[in-house]
């Protein structure tokens, strides 16, 4: 086993995704399946070899620090499931 | 022959000369949408009436005879562009209402040219998957064949155009999400360059991975469609300043002086012998323009689908942690406090595969387990780029198939989602390593499904891919041929 349930079950709770136990038994059989076909890397040594995290790298997109056009702020709050005024409302948190 | 039926190349010759309006041409496509779509659903959504008002802007444009070579054209695009005032779903239950306040920079670059958006199409929810089956709104059909999928995860994008509902689309490839429905619909799919196409205002899927392509009927309107949404932008700090040369001048006959390498790995067990059969055509009808055949090897290919869904799982949940219920998109209205509502939100808003990925991408990237996974995937990444660094010292392009396999029956991988990511084993590589990709069709099956060819070319050559694939297509008269429906 790669991945048991318990860890599943922890997973789900840091991505912010509910499971129910029909769920996190798939879900733990199905990762476990993806997990074991990964391991698949360790049969290279990859020991000195330096990750790539984009393929063709570009440094430092700087620009200048001048104001330009953004979207307005009711354009921003546009989409917003619960908005009053200029804020966007969500459930009381203390 | 019905407007619909014209490449954007035709199409341009005929609004150009005045035979032609884009009234006429818009009209015919949205007839055509009406006709098929019942059968074939690409479409999440049909714009009518903005289309035929683009159309007649368009035909203003076309009357002052300085019009772009877009001008008039209908294209359908992949419901992950943002479209100013036009909702942008995603595929996916969570992005159901969200209608974006500004356009991706590719859909302003087409609407500068008075480009008509038809409609947005079918895609997996968030680009996940490789049927197009994971869609929450609906799912289009193979246009050859009825039953079996259009590919995936612009699948929508591959199915209006092999079904002639429009000229051309945009989708975007991330593991062969453009190349791979291309191939299965029979229509040509170019992935650029990682860098060479903005992605400004295309909802993130696997950042480092991700770029927009055309699917289009035929190879010059695919250079057509590069040479208006290729380019620089400063919204978009990935895209690169690279000189842009005019793509359809590439289109020559003749293949002289061009060395064509074939990965011998793409050739292995579970190749389907017709679609080896196909390629092995695309190989002859290269030599007999010209050009010369050479072995190559990529000895890492074994390795990318491991490498892939680890990467692209991982960028998955950090870019999908923004679906929380706030600022756009679903929300559970019923929580009661703050981390119920995340938690609800997501868990009724994401659909199977995209929790999934999240979880995956979540575990690899999490306390513990970051160097095994992660840090393991992005240098074993390293060796599969520098496997086409070298492949690319003894040669211009490599020739291949795109899938091991035609279409596939729907709901066939349903429950086993490691068989559907192992279809992917043939374009995976060239996002890992940022090189352009096209697919062209090559021929069919016996039972009378599309099979496409894969050209592959190292960074910022896709004029080398168009040359190949133009010669490609001359040799097999395949360029727009359009499927029965009925």
């Amino acid at each position: 086993m790669k991945i048991t349930r318990e860890e599943v079950e922890h997973v789900a709770k840091l991505a912010k995704l509910n499971m129910s136990e029909e769920e996190l038994a798939r879900m733990t059989g199905q990762l476990d399946t993806i997990l074991l076909y990964v391991a698949k890397l360790d049969e290279l040594d990859t020991a000195g070899v330096p990750p790539t995290t984009h393929a063709f790298s570009i440094s430092n997109a700087f620009r200048e620090d001048e104001v330009q056009k953004s979207l307005s702020v009711d354009e921003a709050l546009s989409n917003g499931p619960h908005v009053n005024e200029d804020a966007f409302i969500v459930p009381k948190i203390i | 022959m019905n407007p619909y039926e014209l490449t954007i190349g035709q199409a341009r010759t005929a609004l150009d000369d005045g035979k032609l309006s884009s009234r006429e041409l818009t009209t015919s496509c949205l007839e055509r949408i009406k006709d098929v779509d019942g059968s074939i659903h690409s479409f999440i959504r049909v714009t009518e009436e903005e289309a035929l008002k683009q159309a007649d802007a368009a035909d203003k444009e076309l009357a002052t005879g300085k019009s772009a070579p877009l001008c008039g054209i209908p294209f359908s695009l992949k419901d992950l562009l943002c479209t100013q005032g036009m909702t942008t779903t995603c595929g996916s239950k969570i992005l159901e209402n969200f209608i974006p306040p500004y356009d991706a920079t590719v859909v302003e670059k087409l609407k500068n040219q008075g480009a008509v958006i038809v409609g947005k199409v079918a895609m997996d929810e968030f680009a996940m998957g490789s049927t197009s089956e994971n869609c929450a709104f609906t799912v289009p059909e193979n246009p050859w064949k009825n039953g079996y999928v259009a590919g995936g995860s612009s699948g929508g994008s591959a199915s209006s155009v092999a079904a002639m509902e429009c000229l051309g689309s945009l989708g975007s490839d991330t593991g062969g999400s453009i190349r791979q429905p291309a191939s299965l619909c029979g229509v040509v799919g170019m992935k650029p360059t990682y860098g060479r196409v903005s992605r400004y205002g295309l909802v993130a899927f696997a950042s480092s991975l991700d770029q927009i392509g055309p699917l289009t009927r035929d190879v010059r309107d695919s250079a057509m469609v590069m040479n208006a949404i290729a380019g620089y932008d400063r919204r978009d700090s990935t895209s690169v300043k690279q000189d842009l040369p005019d793509f359809t001048a590439s289109l020559t006959e003749g293949m002289k002086g061009v060395r064509v390498g074939i990965p011998r790995e793409y050739f292995g067990d579970g190749l389907d012998p017709e679609v080896a059969k196909v390629v092995e055509g695309g190989i002859q009808a290269l030599k007999s323009c010209g050009a010369e055949i050479v072995d190559v090897s990529l000895p890492h290919t074994e390795y990318c689908v491991a490498v892939y869904y680890l990467i692209s799982s991982a960028e998955a949940s950090s870019n999908l942690a923004r679906y929380d219920g706030v600022v756009y998109g679903y929300r559970d209205q019923d929580a009661d406090s703050l981390s119920d509502m995340y938690r609800e939100t997501r868990s009724s808003g994401f659909g199977d595969e995209v929790k999934r990925r999240i979880l995956i991408g979540t575990y690899a990237l999490s306390s513990g387990y970051y160097d095994a996974y992660y840090k393991k995937a992005s240098q074993v990444r390293t060796l599969i780029l520098s496997d086409f660094q070298k492949a690319y010292k003894s040669c211009d392009l490599l020739i291949s198939p795109v899938t091991p396999t035609p279409a596939w029956k729907r709901g066939a991988h349903a429950n086993d989602p490691l068989a559907m990511y192992l279809s992917d084993i043939l374009t995976i590589s060239a996002n890992l390593a940022g090189i352009p990709g096209i697919s062209v069709p090559g021929g069919f099956s016996s039972d009378g499904l599309p099979i496409g060819i894969q050209l592959q070319g190292p960074h910022f050559r896709e004029d080398t891919l168009f040359r190949a694939a133009y010669n490609v297509e001359r040799a097999t008269h395949l360029g727009n041929k359009c499927p029965e429906i009925g």
